[in-house]
């Protein structure tokens, strides 16, 4: 509790003790005396609202609670009703203390669990360790990063081993080893070993400092149910204040009228009661707490929402489209077959290699390491590298034709055609064919899981995109179980696709795409919801996108939708719990079934439960 | 132009009357005030002079919120 807390604190129970005195000393009989006492509890417990009252009234700012609760208070305190309006204005503090406590404490529960803030960052100076702040270190510099620091900086390590603690950013438990050459990211714990990095970013571009930017940032961009609180606020407490002036007048005069007793005292009672119910707090702080517990939750869990927009489109949404490489496959190409004719798998991968042994494709990258062993490059001469086709090459004396089918059929070598997922490369020994070697994009380990996760999460249509071509996207969409595929596109291809299926869904449904941020700005900023995964260290890709998934497993997708819809829930829980009660106690207070204490319960007992639920919010155990 | 600024404010239905004032102030395009933040960011006009509208925005605020500050 802050100072300002505790103050109110000590005032809350100076009155109590006071009011339960009061309460049980037989005063009845002296009138003045009972009522100067009384106003020792009242104004210690409620002198800063009367005073707040006051000068909403002096500054036109009228209709607000402070002056709700004055009015109430004031009201009850002229029919003689002390108790009841001192027990008023000691709830209402109560129930407000309560409120800022709560509040309070998830702010603080927020910033602990994004704490991925570095202190300070470790440069040799002269031969000794001197903690700097990370913002004058400049890029190029040398870090040391001692076991049990966070790592200030990003930057690449150019000595040391040490396992490192990415839980903080991406809500993955098992830690990363990083060596000599790894990247390594701001904001991660080392647990062992000492690391001195290379910085390759100022401390403002690193990731720890763009994520906090965004978490920090993040409600900014306000979801149509806070718009319409802040709106429904607005307006309820005006109504709300004209109905009980209505309910004070208009039954009397009409009595009056009718020739019967008007009970003046009973009208303005209820009236008051009235006031005190209307108090719109529980809803005004509700739902604002529920998007910001979401909002942290989410991030525990390794899923940064850039809105509370976005956690309500999440919610909604009916159709998922997803890039192919880099999103549900690795995006690293593997030798995942070697099918050999008259000689052995080994030696086909080894001739293989030695043949693409001076190349630096992607392709030529992958045999060499699935071949796995130093080449003696003096073996290998006469390289030609014939483009679109392949490569020829000597190796040991032989010839070594490796490549696609048109380089087969260029030298007389007739071939099966191979319906396999990815690229066959045809291998050719002085002439004579001896198998192929398959090389493909692999699946991640969860794709398969996070389309059957996304089928249960209600979502209608999942839809693959990628510049692959058709018979591979065919196979991997069949393997994975998609509803759509579009293969053969180029990147401006996928915005019109995207566009197309923009336009078969209604407004409520919504869209979400998901890439690897590499390439798909456009497409990112398109779709209702643009997520971009496995977005450590890609700067570009948390800028375009409206939800980032630290990790690039496409399973999170499904987390990120399941919290977003506990965290919708919950709001609109929210919303339907504090209206209907306000209302149902409204309607009992203008008919006198509701009294002061039902009042009290309808106000405060309404905020406390809302609050409690709204930080229901904030776990996210279940997704992780 | 956008700039965001640190605020403190008990209530949110305070800033949500301070996100109101903010925005009626000359000068300021867009505002934007979050209560869990406790921050205001505000998007000015082309050409104003943010130091004078932010001076303002406040004077505003307090009229509306007495208890309100703004860190400039």
């Amino acid at each position: 509790m802050n100072k300002k807390q505790k103050k109110v604190l000590t005032r809350i129970i100076i009155a109590s003790v006071l009011m339960v005195i009061l309460v049980l000393l037989p005063l009845e009989d002296y009138p003045l005396v009972r009522f100067i006492l009384f106003m020792v509890p009242y104004f210690t417990v409620g002198y800063d609202i009367l005073l707040k009252a006051f000068k909403g009234i002096k500054n036109k700012q009228v209709f607000d609670e402070n002056f709700l609760m004055a009015i109430a208070t004031v009201g009850a305190i002229a029919l003689g009703e002390y108790t009841e309006g001192v027990a008023v204005m000691l709830f209402y503090q109560i129930g407000e203390l309560f409120q800022s406590y709560a509040v309070g404490k998830s702010r603080r529960n927020i910033s602990q669990l994004m704490d991925i803030r570095p202190d300070f960052a470790n440069v040799m100076v002269d031969g000794v360790l001197e903690q700097v702040d990370p913002d004058d270190v400049e890029i190029g510099s040398e870090i040391v990063v001692q076991p049990g620091e966070k790592i200030p900086i990003d930057g690449v390590v150019i000595d040391g081993n040490a396992t490192l603690d990415t839980a903080a950013l991406t809500g993955e438990s098992v830690p990363r080893t990083a060596k000599n050459g790894d990247e390594v990211i701001s904001g991660c714990i080392n647990m062992s070993g000492v690391l001195t990095i290379r910085t390759t970013k100022e401390f403002g571009e690193s990731t720890a400092s763009k994520i906090l930017d965004l978490v920090e940032n993040a409600s900014s961009k306000k979801s149509k149910p806070e718009n319409f609180i802040s709106k429904f606020a607005r307006i309820y407490t005006p109504v709300v204040c004209y109905s009980a002036l209505a309910l004070a007048v208009i039954p009397p005069v009409v009595r009056l009228i009718m020739g019967i007793d008007p009970l003046w005292t009973q009208w303005v009672y209820r009236a008051l009661t009235f006031l005190v119910i209307s108090c719109p707090c529980a809803l005004v702080i509700s739902i604002p707490l529920t998007f910001f517990a979401g909002i942290g939750g989410a991030s525990r869990a390794g899923v940064l929402v850039k809105g509370s927009n976005y956690l309500d489109a999440l919610s909604r949404s009916k159709i998922v489209v997803m890039d192919k490489t880099g999103t549900l496959t690795k995006g690293v190409f593997e030798v995942t077959k070697v099918q050999a004719v008259d000689i052995s798998e080994e030696e086909l991968l080894e001739m293989t290699a030695m043949a693409e042994a001076f190349s630096n494709h992607p392709i030529s990258r992958s045999l060499k390491e699935a071949y796995g062993k130093p080449i003696d490059t003096s073996l290998v001469s006469d390289v030609e590298e014939i483009s679109g086709h392949g490569v020829k090459a000597n190796v040991s004396g032989k010839v070594v034709q490796v490549g696609n089918e048109k380089l087969m059929n260029s030298i007389g070598v007739q071939v099966e055609d191979i319906v396999e997922p990815g690229t066959v490369i045809h291998v050719a020994i002085d002439g004579k064919y001896h198998g192929y070697i398959l090389i493909s994009d692999m699946l991640k380990e969860h794709s398969k899981e996070a389309i059957i996760g996304l089928k249960r999460a209600g979502i209608s249509k999942t839809v693959m995109l990628t510049g692959d071509s058709k018979k591979v996207a065919d196979l991997v969409a069949a393997d994975l179980g998609l509803d759509e595929v579009c293969a053969e596109l180029l990147p401006g291809d996928k915005v019109s696709k995207v566009e197309e299926l923009l336009a078969t869904k209604t407004d409520k449904e919504k869209l979400i795409f998901v890439g690897d941020g590499i390439n798909d700005a456009p497409v990112l900023s398109r779709a209702d919801i643009g997520v971009a995964m496995g977005a450590l260290g890609s700067d570009a890709a948390i800028e375009a996108a409206d939800v980032v998934l630290m990790d690039d497993d496409p399973s999170s997708i499904v987390k990120a939708i399941g919290i977003s819809k506990k965290c919708m829930r919950i709001v609109y829980e929210n919303i339907y719990f504090a209206i209907g009660i306000k209302v149902a106690c409204l309607i009992l207070g203008a008919v006198g079934i509701a009294n002061m204490w039902i009042a009290i319960f309808a106000d405060v007992g309404v905020m406390v439960l809302a609050v409690l639920n709204a930080i229901r919010a904030l776990s996210v155990k279940k997704y992780k | 132009m956008k700039k965001t600024y640190k605020i403190d404010v008990d209530c949110a239905n305070c800033a949500n009357k301070m996100e109101e004032a903010a925005n009626n102030t000359a000068g300021v395009a867009n505002a934007v005030v979050n209560f869990m933040a406790l921050k205001m960011s505000v998007e000015f006009e082309d050409g104003a002079d943010t130091k004078s509208v932010m001076e303002e925005v406040l004077k505003n605020c307090k009229k509306v919120e007495d208890d309100c500050e703004i860190f400039l």
